[in-house]
């Protein structure tokens, strides 16, 4: 049974003008990790707000646990939300904060402390019990506010971008114990995010939003490897995968993938002449900026030569490169759907 | 480009580029806040010294000339049992209407944010007593408490509740209970929508977040909305309790402090003493008299919203 599945969600703001939530079915799998990623205002923290009861669906149903829980209340639902702000309460202390819910539930003192304690401990906050929010780092708020969600013992976590206050050092840090966390105590959890690192770190599977529909849901390497769209070829990736036009059709290929020619070795490799205009060096990788000709139309692309790739390249020459035909991708030109490969000359 | 030639040719030529009027911000300052500085003055600190002089001295409506009193005024009005009675009157009522503002002011601060249909015509109405004026409706409020004619009366007989008529005026206690009705009818507005104002400002995931939490209303009330609004209530009250410790109008029109001054306050007492009955020193004396009170329970608010504040 899926703990949490949406149907023919739609939720529409403005008296309908705008499409937030524009028909989903996700239904998530008992203790997975799902991830929700999109680009800003794609509707996904829409989404999981619907779920948590903090908004009216339009259409469609919510299920919790297999019930319909549309009508009910957040509180009623089962459900821990972190925020992208933590939305600690600023008055109390992390103590106080962290048996918010257990007191809401009318939970004696010693069972409180004791479940805090317990939270804490897993968290590694427990010091922390006297300070207020203020007095905390990004990153101590982030482990109170999950501390706060954990407590309830809920059915399903529900994060809203957790970590993207947090600066790009910690926010790596924190990605690793989040994941771990959740692998402890193996609740279902929703996680939205418009990083694709933290999705395809996090997720045990990722549904790609845009414009208020899931464009693919699948485990990160299906989503990266086999995007349905090219929309989700050119989110997921950095530099994102290029697309080149050719007859009413676009071919995708991955950056890592267009290499020189002496280090791509097989039958089925197409080579193809890549001027180089420009040359960028990032973490060991070199991203080359140019032109290739012979695959379809004439097209600025990218190619990603990893740190083990020693060939001397400058800019402003033509060099041969070349690509597996099974790392080739092909998608409809008008609508972005992908189609059935076809043979392009070697 | 204009501009860099004009500026060059200054350096060239050694002419100082003048700042202009609106560029001198210190000069500006002073004359934009000049007409206030003259209100001020001429409306507040100059009656202000003009009371402390005249309540040490024997000034009449009669006879103006400064004649030196000592402290005689002061022994006259202690040793007046009607002042000590305007001086309970005015701390009970601002007291208990201080009292009913917060907590109405609060649950009317609740209907104003509130989202349903209609909700504009419930903001308009809501603000009204604050927009008309203190004569106007303490007026209309003379009406409805009239001892024969009063409509309040007329609704409780079709009721059922009383027979006859209740006296609201002429009865001290009822008396007492209606000036505090009209005083906290008329702040309450000015108190819901400064409390309104801290209720906008929580900020929206704090109060989802108790909402998930599974905090009910009454909890989200106390433990998150409350705590969050402190400060503002705070301030509300402070306006509350300045305009009710300060008017004079309302007893003035209602009851003219009766019956029998047993609705006296300061302020309506030093009205009927000084202007009514002439007697400008002794007048002063009892105005003066609201001000250590105001500045004491300004400073304790002020402090306490400090100290209060929420990060």
């Amino acid at each position: 049974m899926a703990i949490v599945e949406v149907r023919k969600l739609r939720k529409y703001f403005d008296a309908g003008g705008v499409h937030a939530v524009d028909g989903v079915d996700v239904a998530t799998e008992e203790g997975e990790y799902l991830v929700l990623l999109g680009p800003s205002g794609c509707g996904k923290t829409t989404l999981l707000r619907t779920i948590a009861g903090l908004e009216v669906p339009t259409e469609g149903e919510v299920l919790i646990g297999g019930h319909v829980v549309n009508g009910l209340p957040p509180r009623a639902r089962r459900i821990a939300m972190v925020f992208q702000s933590y939305a600690l309460y600023p008055h109390k202390s992390v103590l106080a904060n962290i048996v918010f819910p257990l007191k809401a539930e009318r939970i004696g003192k010693a069972e409180r402390e004791r479940k805090a304690g317990w939270a804490a401990d897993l968290l590694g906050i427990g010091h922390l019990f006297d300070r207020k929010p203020r007095q905390l780092s990004g990153g101590e708020r982030q482990r109170v506010a999950l501390a706060r969600a954990l407590v309830r013992e809920p059915s399903v976590f529900l994060l809203d971008e957790p970590l993207s206050n947090l600066d790009a050092k910690l926010r790596a840090s924190a990605r690793d114990e989040l994941k771990s966390f959740q692998q402890r105590i193996g609740t279902t959890t929703i996680y939205v995010t418009h990083d694709q690192v933290e999705a395809m770190g996090l997720g045990d599977r990722i549904a790609v939003m845009y414009e208020g529909r899931v464009r693919q849901i699948g485990k990160p390497v299906e989503v990266y490897d086999d995007p349905a769209d090219t929309f989700v070829a050119t989110f997921l990736g950095s530099p994102p995968m290029n697309l080149v036009p050719r007859d009413g059709r676009l071919i995708g290929f991955r950056p890592e993938h267009l290499l020189p020619e002496e280090i791509v070795s097989g039958d089925d490799r197409i080579t193809l002449p890549f001027h180089v205009h420009r040359l960028e060096h990032l973490s060991g990788d070199r991203h080359l900026y140019g032109v290739v000709k012979g695959l379809g139309e004439e097209t600025r692309i990218i190619a990603r030569l990893p740190a083990t790739v020693s060939v001397p390249i400058t800019p402003d020459q033509t060099y041969t490169f070349a690509v597996h035909g099974y790392h080739l991708r092909f998608f409809d030109a008008k609508s972005g759907e992908r189609t059935d490969p076809v043979r392009v000359g070697g | 480009m204009a501009q860099a030639t004009l500026e060059r040719a200054d350096v060239e030529t050694g002419r100082r580029a003048r700042p202009r009027f609106a560029d001198r911000d210190g000069l500006l300052a002073w004359v934009f806040l000049l007409p206030s500085v003259v209100y001020i003055i001429a409306l507040v600190a100059v009656p202000f010294f003009l009371a402390i002089a005249f309540s040490f001295s024997d000034v009449t409506t009669g006879n103006p000339s400064f004649n030196w009193a000592g402290l005689r005024n002061y022994q006259r009005i202690f040793g007046d049992p009607v002042f000590w009675q305007s001086l309970k009157n005015t701390l009970v009522y601002t007291g208990i209407a201080m009292a009913l503002i917060v907590v109405l002011g609060k649950v009317l601060a609740n209907i104003l944010v509130a989202n349903f249909r209609g909700k504009w015509i419930v903001r308009f109405l809501v603000l009204l007593p604050w927009t008309t004026p203190v004569a106007l409706s303490a007026i209309a409020w003379l009406w409805l408490l009239d001892s024969i004619f009063s409509p309040i009366d007329w609704v409780l007989r079709e009721f059922g509740f009383i027979q006859g008529n209740m006296y609201w005026l002429g009865k001290p206690n009822l008396a007492m209970a209606s000036v505090i009705a009209v005083y906290t009818w008329r702040t309450l507005p000015l108190a819901a929508v400064i409390i309104m104002a801290g209720l906008v400002a929580i900020p929206k995931d704090i109060v989802e977040a108790a909402a998930v939490d599974g905090a009910g209303f009454w909890r989200r009330m106390f433990e998150v909305t409350i705590p969050f609004t402190l400060p503002v209530i705070a301030v509300a009250a402070l306006f509350g309790a300045v305009i009710t410790f300060t008017d004079m109008t309302v007893v003035y029109l209602l009851t003219g402090g009766g019956p029998t001054h047993s609705t006296q306050v300061l302020a309506s007492w030093a009205f009927i003493k000084g202007i009514e009955g002439g007697d400008l020193a002794q007048g002063a004396a009892v105005a003066l008299f609201l001000f250590p009170l105001l500045l004491a329970a300004v400073i304790a608010i002020l402090t306490a919203v400090r100290r209060m504040e929420v990060s």
